[in-house]
């Protein structure tokens, strides 16, 4: 289905170029540059683009967290308020990453392997929390568990509210990064093992879950990445009380409505890096599988 | 296949359709059912407010232009990515998806470093060029192009992969030139991919909101996008005209939704 949806499509772009040493003298098969006079002309004002829209952006906030030196990340970080955000950030998402890896796989199983009526509108609405906006993503959630929940669940304004958003809005990662691995999976093995007296719980531990393991760390990074730069599904539904519920998010944007643009971008960069080290590993991990074939 | 026993199976589909029936599922019926409490009459009226026609109005011009930047870009840069080998491609690759794992609040926060007027990188000369970024239409186009950039290219780079050259190598040496053979080759066979990308963005840019509340100084008729008077009129004590918009970013959402499931499978069977 539309694992693209939730950005986690596994994807290899272009066919891996040859690695190791070339044999002998012989010439390169694929030479380093193929781009034609066209193309080049297109890379160019593509790259232009990019570079206004996000590249140069970005380096905008790693320059002016870094104008102020070590001291200025210190600084922000020492300031209780804002390492209470961080600190609940890092564990919200922590939680909710182990929350997701459990249910994420058990969704993903029940698409993939159960037949029951209704199966295909579970699948449509697992993607209903990356296709809905943040901000009504908060106000749905306030339905059924903000003041006036008809199943008497108050959670708005608690540290609740925080873990109930970031699962909201990581639903869609584990299930689709894992989904469609589970397809593909070739049954003749776990038959084989089954017929060896395998138990199906050992089927599962030793045959599928060691083959669903690349996927399920790559959806778990995914959503990890998305929780803790989680903002506008808190907005209504978690007040961004500090110590209590306020986010790092949160906390940048009150630095930016303060003007102090210094402290929003020391403490952006650290969202930044996470971001970087996810996508690193995201790629690791597509090269590790890759290799497998 | 292995099969679960009975009684595990039972449990697993209770635990998946549980788990997504009280995190997803009744809250956003909840929704629905709320705005229409009072009858149609509230969404009616909601509708008939000019600040809610404009805020409506901009978000959709916002979104359009949004989505048909990033559609040309996008075809662009995955065409350059699958078919051509250039230092830097692998960089490239990796870089493009950064806008879906950066926070939106950090998207707004680096385009104002650049486009403020006062003290950014561009912004006093863009500024004294006449062109105003931060805190009027242009800044929030960037932020929304910038935050919905990789979802065209996500689709239409596994399917260019996956059709390979064979077929634009025949229609060039049949004497096709590089306009043609993307118009009658390379295009035909990506189509729906660039439809699910382009509808996937439309989803992406309607409801875009931290990174647009950064760049956006939130006055309403002017830069006040649907999102963004959500969030003000809930907070504002009017919450059944927030949850009218609200029901209308639903159905916007969904329809896309619906749209992806629909077509997806013909294509790929």
């Amino acid at each position: 289905m539309s694992s693209a949806l939730s950005g986690a499509t596994i994807d290899t772009t272009g066919p891996a170029s040859p690695k190791g040493r070339r044999p002998g003298r012989a010439k390169r098969t694929t030479p380093r540059n193929t781009l034609t006079g066209g193309a080049g002309l297109g890379l160019g004002i593509t790259m232009l683009w990019f570079s206004l829209l996000v590249l140069l952006p970005l380096s905008a906030i790693v320059a002016r967290a870094a104008a102020g030196g070590w001291d200025s990340y210190v600084n922000v970080l020492q300031n209780e308020q804002t390492w209470a955000a961080v600190v609940l950030t890092v564990r919200s998402a922590a939680i909710v990453t182990v929350l997701n890896i459990v249910t994420g796989t058990i969704i993903a199983w029940v698409l993939v392997r159960d037949r029951f009526p209704g199966k295909a509108i579970l699948n449509v609405i697992i993607d209903v929390p990356f296709a809905l906006p943040t901000i009504v993503a908060g106000l749905v959630l306030l339905a059924l568990y903000g003041p006036n929940s008809p199943i008497g669940l108050d959670w708005a304004f608690t540290p609740n509210s925080v873990l109930l958003a970031f699962a909201f809005v990581t639903l869609p990662f584990i299930v689709r990064t894992v989904q469609p691995v589970l397809e593909e999976l070739d049954a003749d093995v776990e038959e084989a093992a089954a017929s060896l007296g395998a138990s199906r719980f050992t089927i599962f531990r030793r045959i599928i879950l060691p083959s669903l393991f690349p996927a399920i760390i790559a959806g778990a990074t995914l959503s990890f990445a998305r929780a803790i730069s989680e903002f506008g599904s808190l907005v209504l539904l978690s007040g961004s009380r500090p110590f209590e519920t306020e986010v790092a998010s949160v906390r940048i944007l009150s630095f930016i409505e303060n003007g102090s643009y210094a402290s929003a971008a020391a403490l952006a960069s650290v969202l930044l890096a996470v971001a970087l080290a996810v996508i690193v590993v995201l790629d690791l991990v597509q090269r590790r599988v890759a290799r497998r074939g | 296949m292995v099969e679960v026993s009975t009684p595990t199976k039972w449990a697993l589909r209770l635990v998946a359709v549980g788990y997504v029936f009280f995190l997803v599922a009744w809250p956003t019926g909840l929704l629905a059912t709320r705005t229409f409490e009072g009858g149609v009459s509230n969404l009616v009226e909601t509708l008939a407010d000019p600040d809610v026609q404009s805020a409506l109005a901009l978000t959709g011009r916002v979104a359009l232009l949004a989505v048909v930047i990033n559609l040309l870009f996008g075809v662009t840069i995955s065409l350059l990515l699958v078919r051509y080998e250039f230092p830097g491609k692998r960089a490239l690759s990796a870089l493009i998806d950064l806008p879906l794992s950066v926070s939106p609040v950090v998207v707004g926060l680096s385009l104002v470093l650049v486009y403020n007027s006062r003290d950014g990188w561009f912004g006093p000369s863009l500024s004294d060029a006449g062109v105003d970024v931060i805190f009027h239409t242009p800044g929030l186009v960037m932020a929304t192009t910038f935050v919905a950039l990789p979802l065209v290219i996500r689709e239409i780079v596994p399917v260019l992969t996956e059709i390979g050259d064979d077929q634009e190598q025949a229609a060039r040496s049949l004497g096709a030139n590089a306009r043609q053979t993307f118009w009658r080759i390379t295009l035909p066979s990506i189509k729906w991919a660039v439809v699910y990308g382009v509808v996937l963005a439309t989803a992406r840019s309607v409801g875009e909101f931290g990174a647009v509340k950064v760049v956006s100084n939130n006055i309403s008729g002017q830069t006040q996008t649907a999102t963004l008077m959500v969030e003000e009129k809930y907070q504002n004590f009017a919450q059944d005209q927030a949850y009218a918009i609200a029901f209308l970013l639903v159905l916007v959402s969904i329809a896309c939704l619906v749209i992806v499931a629909v077509l997806r499978p013909s294509s790929e069977k």
